[in-house]
């Protein structure tokens, strides 16, 4: 008993925990309506897209959300001039912006006349969260449910039928647009935690577990909510015993479960 | 007698040349008009129009464009972890402001329309595991919960069950004596017999009026193709089907 109580003792641990709850909750509500509408990738390179942003910010000493919004909105401009550009379509566009735009982040981060640390936008850094970090992580988490309940109706219309959506009074073009807005928001929050690189498993792993098992979609969300949490628990014990990285612990874990819910379920 | 909709000198297209043109025609309060052609003769081009998702190209068109609208089945997803009553509800999108929930008066509204489709003890089943007549509707359940005074219904009979068909019929009945105005695109030539009016369409407006007057031989000709057959022991006004649809590029009916 002592062994599974003691992690909790230290402060580290149990901001560590808190901030993979908060990310957990995001990434299990959102997390199903990024595979809803199949949107993982999209996820993935918006994730990628805004590191930019957020070296630029830890370099200058702005907050990360600015840097990661700015980031976002380069990105977007970027791949928008690029599927203009003759011969280039839209996939090869996003796939060239991103990686060049990803490629340029872990440049500036890794270089030498850059100071130490950096590098933590990447891999995350679970075990150094701070008090203010949870804050903005909490304030960002609250913004993005408020989100999705009040676009509730519509992501759920658009994602039933596009084309009728308008018809019903949904508007698909702007649902689609804060739909990205919001796992952008989400990706700001799990950046501190897990790193830019496995900001994605958390909005897409538990989520698509959720879908395998539940039958509504309040039940799904809930289930991801789940999944994650205890993936987050398992991978934060796992990362004490075993001395492995807090972030690829966690993810690691919720890979485990999704793949095991398949087997089980097929 | 209310005139719901007026429509006049329409076209509309997709770029190239247009997919309707001169199409002219009244709704009134408490009428059920069949709108009848091939596939690709302009049916969901005239109702993208009247839904607004389609800017016109010439004409006009005038009254109430407030519509509930039921769409072809097989275009939402099964996949889709909703129930037939979540389906439902999506139909007060239009009436609660973006920043409302819905409560316990639209599901009540969700609930009485799925009663009056007769889909009361299925309110809350997995849609995508109810039959295709009853996911046609739960879909006409959602156009009631819109409560608009014109309904458009794209092909509600295809591939819908007897007893299905049967009930949507009767329901379609009620809304008419209840003062609602009733578009619904079909390829049932017997069906829109018993309605009050037909519009037939090949790319242009054929001919608008009482179907018993309006389907002629040498209307259904020109709605059809000229590929019409007449049904033995019937007479040469009524009683006539396409011998098969005909298919046309720009668009799936």
């Amino acid at each position: 008993m002592h062994a599974l109580v003691h992690p909790w003792t230290l402060g580290f641990m149990q901001r560590a925990l808190l901030e993979l709850l908060l990310v957990g909750i995001v990434g299990g509500v959102l997390g199903c309506w990024i595979v809803l509408y199949e949107l993982s990738y999209s996820a993935e390179s918006l994730a990628h897209s805004l590191f930019p942003g957020l070296v630029l910010a830890a370099l200058l000493g702005f907050p990360l959300v600015l840097g990661g919004a700015l980031g976002v909105v380069a990105a977007a401009l970027s791949v928008a001039l690029a599927s203009r550009a003759s011969g280039i379509d839209r996939d090869t566009a996003v796939a060239i912006v991103i990686t060049s735009l990803f490629g340029l982040g872990v440049l500036i981060a890794l270089a030498p006349a850059s100071p130490p640390g950096l590098e933590t936008l990447l891999f995350g850094d679970l075990l150094g969260v701070t008090g203010s970090d949870l804050a903005t992580a909490a304030g960002l988490a609250g913004a993005v449910l408020l989100g999705v309940a009040l676009l509730y109706r519509q992501l759920l219309a658009v994602g039933f039928d596009r084309g009728s959506a308008r018809a019903l009074g949904a508007r698909p073009l702007f649902v689609d647009l804060s739909l990205l807005a919001l796992i952008a928001a989400a990706t700001l929050i799990a950046v501190r935690g897990l790193g830019n690189l496995l900001v994605v498993a958390v909005l897409v792993a538990p989520a698509a577990t959720a879908r395998l098992l539940g039958r509504r979609l309040l039940t799904t969300m809930a289930l991801g909510v789940a999944v994650a949490a205890a993936c987050s628990v398992g991978g934060l014990y796992l990362s004490y015993y075993a001395s492995t990285a807090g972030g690829a612990s966690v993810a690691g874990l919720l890979v485990v479960v999704y793949m095991s819910v398949r087997l089980v379920r097929r | 007698m209310t005139v719901l909709l007026r429509v006049d000198g329409l076209a509309a297209g997709y770029g190239g040349p247009p997919a309707i043109e001169d199409v002219s025609f009244e709704l009134q309060a408490g009428e059920r008009v069949g709108v009848l052609g091939p596939n690709g003769g302009g049916k969901s081009t005239l109702f993208r129009v009247l839904l607004g998702e389609l800017e016109p190209s010439r004409g006009s068109i005038s009254g109430d464009t407030r519509f509930g609208f039921v769409p072809q089945t097989e275009r939402s997803r099964l996949d889709y972890p909703v129930s037939a009553l979540d389906v439902a509800l999506m139909g007060t999108l239009s009436r609660l402001p973006w920043w409302r929930f819905t409560g316990r008066a639209e599901r009540r509204r969700a609930r009485d329309a799925l009663r009056r489709v007769g889909l009361a003890d299925l309110a809350d089943a997995r849609f995508g595991e109810l039959s295709g007549g009853q996911r046609q509707r739960v879909l006409v359940a959602r156009a009631l919960v819109q409560d608009a005074p014109v309904l458009l219904l794209d092909e509600p009979f295809t591939g819908v069950d007897r007893p299905s068909a049967e009930l949507l019929e009767s329901v379609l009945a009620e809304l008419a004596g209840e003062g609602c105005g009733v578009l619904i695109a079909t390829h049932d030539l017997d069906q829109a017999l018993a309605w009050d009016e037909v519009l037939c369409l090949n790319r242009r407006m054929v001919a608008f009026g009482r179907p018993e007057e309006t389907l002629t031989r040498a209307v259904l000709e020109q709605t059809y193709g000229g590929a019409v057959v007449a049904l033995p022991g019937e007479g040469e006004a009524v009683g006539i089907l396409p011998a098969h649809h005909h298919q046309h590029d720009d668009e799936g009916g």
